[in-house]
């Protein structure tokens, strides 16, 4: 079988307001295989954000360790985990988080301008990505041109265009019609099915978690399954 | 490793509500400062067209103006048969003896008197100073009260056109012709004979010399010799140096250029900062997107800075273009000269050093003004910033 590629150890995340501590994370330990597209689920405030987000590198836990491809994500320093996010990990936004002010093409090809690649070698990954998700007729228009679904398709292409191992959606359904969301999950899963990515997804929606191969539910911070 | 640029320019214009009125503003601050220097560019061109390398002007030790020079006629003989001095066909020296005098003459649009520069020239005067031309009506002849006018005096003085009389001096004299000193500072005065003019003005002795060397070494030997002559209180020098340190009247305008530009570039900093403060404040989620994509601190500090510095550009080049008119139509304009204390006329001057320190000006007010707010851009917390709506 796959080796793991995330593997989580005694996670604790506890966020201090004042005199109040918020236990996001409570002590979590969870390993994901790679290749696997696991949904997350959880009523509001069980830290499925939280736990997403230290995974992806943009934030740390309080404690424990979180390990992606064997290297500790939490010990990086600010521009190297950068860096790191740049090369292992595609983001995918309930809000989709598009520029608005650059077309579709220049959306995808942001992360590539932090790359070595050339202008050539950009374009062709550029294309492949908008391609895979189904609006390489697209390329020429704003956010603003786009429907709901058709954003959040150019911003999992934009999650792909570097072709990181990791690929995680935080409620990526969450503002889209049943049809176009249909077809966002329909990507994911091709991801993992066919192009061997590993894909977490956090979502509320039942029908949306049948999508993926596992399901874990989080409960004011802790496992619950 | 940075953020097109694109980027920044589309941010700058697809936001032109809001950034509208700082472009205006810088555009403004610029326009001042252009203004002022195109002002003091043509002030200092003026003097700079006025000498030329083979003449040598001769005036009294420590007078800083030819109006308040003198030269006796006694003085005069110790010096104007000296070999040194280039001659004409007729063997007679290249020299003019001129009477510079300030007179009060009333202004044509009747806004009250201003001072007027009248010199008076020998004959050769006129080939001494080649720059200066007759554009119209004729050269005055000795003996009968008549003037030329330079071009650029004629509009701005009651009867300054052919035909034209004023009175000076209890005498009456008559405009015979129009001058043009081709931007030098001879655009600036009134022309008569010398002799005629020591007699009108009752003076006894000349204002200056201007001799024609006869080459370099002979011009060198001729400064030397009058000044190691101990008699003669006077002072020779190249008529180019003479008018390069008449620049005395472009400095207050330089000043007050700079000093405006100063003062009011504080404010345009401040719409700047604000206007950026309000862009990193809409734009706080795009942010945190492009840092988790792999943009650094330093890449989102960088993209704000350029974007302020391309915002105050934008009005740097319109504030150039809006103080372009007035070199490009050659609009002339006079003022009290520090020197001579004469109404002084020049062209407004544009040059493209003038530009680039305009643009560059420009640039800074958007730098500075950008400053804080790309820190704060570039400080933004990711998950924070993420969470912005
Ligand atoms: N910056 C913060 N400061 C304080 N508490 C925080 C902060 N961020 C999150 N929390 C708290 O941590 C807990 C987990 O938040 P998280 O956003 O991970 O929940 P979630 O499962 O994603 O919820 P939802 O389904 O509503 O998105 C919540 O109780 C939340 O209030
Ligand atoms: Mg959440």
């Amino acid at each position: 079988m796959a080796e793991n590629i995330v593997t989580i150890r005694n996670l604790s995340k506890i966020y201090r307001q004042g005199e109040i501590n918020v236990t996001a994370l409570d002590n979590i330990s969870l390993d994901i295989r790679a290749g696997e597209f696991l949904t997350l689920m959880g009523p509001s405030g069980s830290g499925k954000s939280t736990l997403l987000h230290i995974i992806a590198g943009i934030d740390r836990p309080t404690s424990g360790e979180c390990h992606v491809q064997g290297i500790d994500v939490a010990k990086l320093n600010e521009s190297q985990l950068a860096d790191w996010r740049n090369q292992n990990v595609g983001f995918v936004f309930q809000t989709f988080n598009l520029i608005p002010v650059l077309t579709a093409y220049e959306n995808v090809e942001l992360p590539l301008l932090l790359t070595r690649l050339n202008s050539k070698q950009r374009r062709h990954q550029v294309n492949t990505a908008l391609e895979l998700v189904g609006l390489a007729e697209r390329k020429t228009h704003l956010p603003r041109q786009l429907s709901g679904g058709q954003e959040q398709r150019v911003a999992i292409a934009r999650a792909l265009v570097t072709s990181p191992s990791l690929v995680v959606a935080d409620e990526p359904t969450g503002n889209l019609d049943s049809q176009s969301a249909q077809d966002v999950l329909g990507i994911l899963q091709t991801l993992s099915k066919s192009a061997g990515k590993t894909v977490i997804m956090v979502t509320h929606d039942p029908k949306a978690a049948a999508f993926g191969s596992r399901t874990i539910h989080l409960e004011k911070g802790e496992l619950s399954n | 490793m940075a953020l097109p640029i694109t980027y920044n320019i589309r941010n700058v214009f697809v936001r032109w509500r809001a950034t509208v009125a700082t472009i205006a503003g810088i555009a403004l601050v610029v326009a001042v400062y252009m203004i002022m220097q195109t002002m003091a560019e043509g002030l200092e061109k003026s003097s700079q067209n006025t000498g030329d390398p083979r003449n040598i002007m001769i005036v009294r030790k420590g007078s800083t103006a030819e109006s308040s020079s003198q030269v006796t006629r006694a003085q005069l003989k110790e010096f104007n048969y000296l070999p040194q001095i280039a001659r004409d066909a007729k063997g007679q020296p290249l020299l003019s003896a001129d009477v510079v005098v300030l007179v009060s003459l009333p202004r044509r649009d009747g806004s009250g008197e201003a001072n007027v520069l009248v010199r008076g020239v020998s004959p050769v005067g006129m080939d001494l100073r080649p720059q200066v031309s007759l554009v119209e009506g004729r050269w005055f002849t000795p003996g009968k009260r008549e003037v030329v006018v330079s071009r650029r005096l004629s509009p701005r003085f009651a009867n300054f056109e052919i035909g034209g009389k004023f009175r000076t001096g209890g005498k009456e004299l008559t405009v015979v012709g129009i001058l043009d000193g081709s931007s030098s500072a001879f655009d600036s005065e009134v022309w008569m004979d010398a002799d005629e003019s020591r007699s009108i003005f009752d003076r006894e002795n000349y204002s200056s010399v201007l001799v024609r060397a006869k080459d370099d070494a002979a011009g060198k030997e001729f400064v030397k010799r009058i000044e190691s002559d101990k008699r003669l209180p006077l002072l020779a020098l190249s008529e180019v140096e003479y008018y390069a340190a008449q620049t005395k009247t472009a400095m207050p305008i330089k000043f007050l250029g700079n000093f405006l530009a100063m003062a009011m570039s504080v404010g345009a900093i401040f719409a700047a900062m604000n206007t950026m403060y309000a862009s990193v404040g809409s734009r706080t989620r795009e942010i945190g997107t492009l840092r988790v994509l792999g943009y650094r601190r330093r890449s989102i500090l960088i993209s704000f800075l350029l974007e302020g510095a391309f915002l105050s550009l934008v009005g740097g080049v319109i504030g150039c273009l809006l103080a372009l008119p007035l070199p490009l139509l050659g609009y002339s304009i006079g003022t009290l000269n520090f020197e001579t204390w004469g109404e002084t006329v020049f062209q407004f001057r544009m040059t493209p050093m003038l530009a680039v320190k305009g643009l560059a000006f420009s640039v800074i007010v958007g730098v500075l003004g950008s400053l804080l707010p790309s820190i704060r851009a570039a400080r933004l917390p990711v998950i924070a910033a993420l969470k912005s709506l």
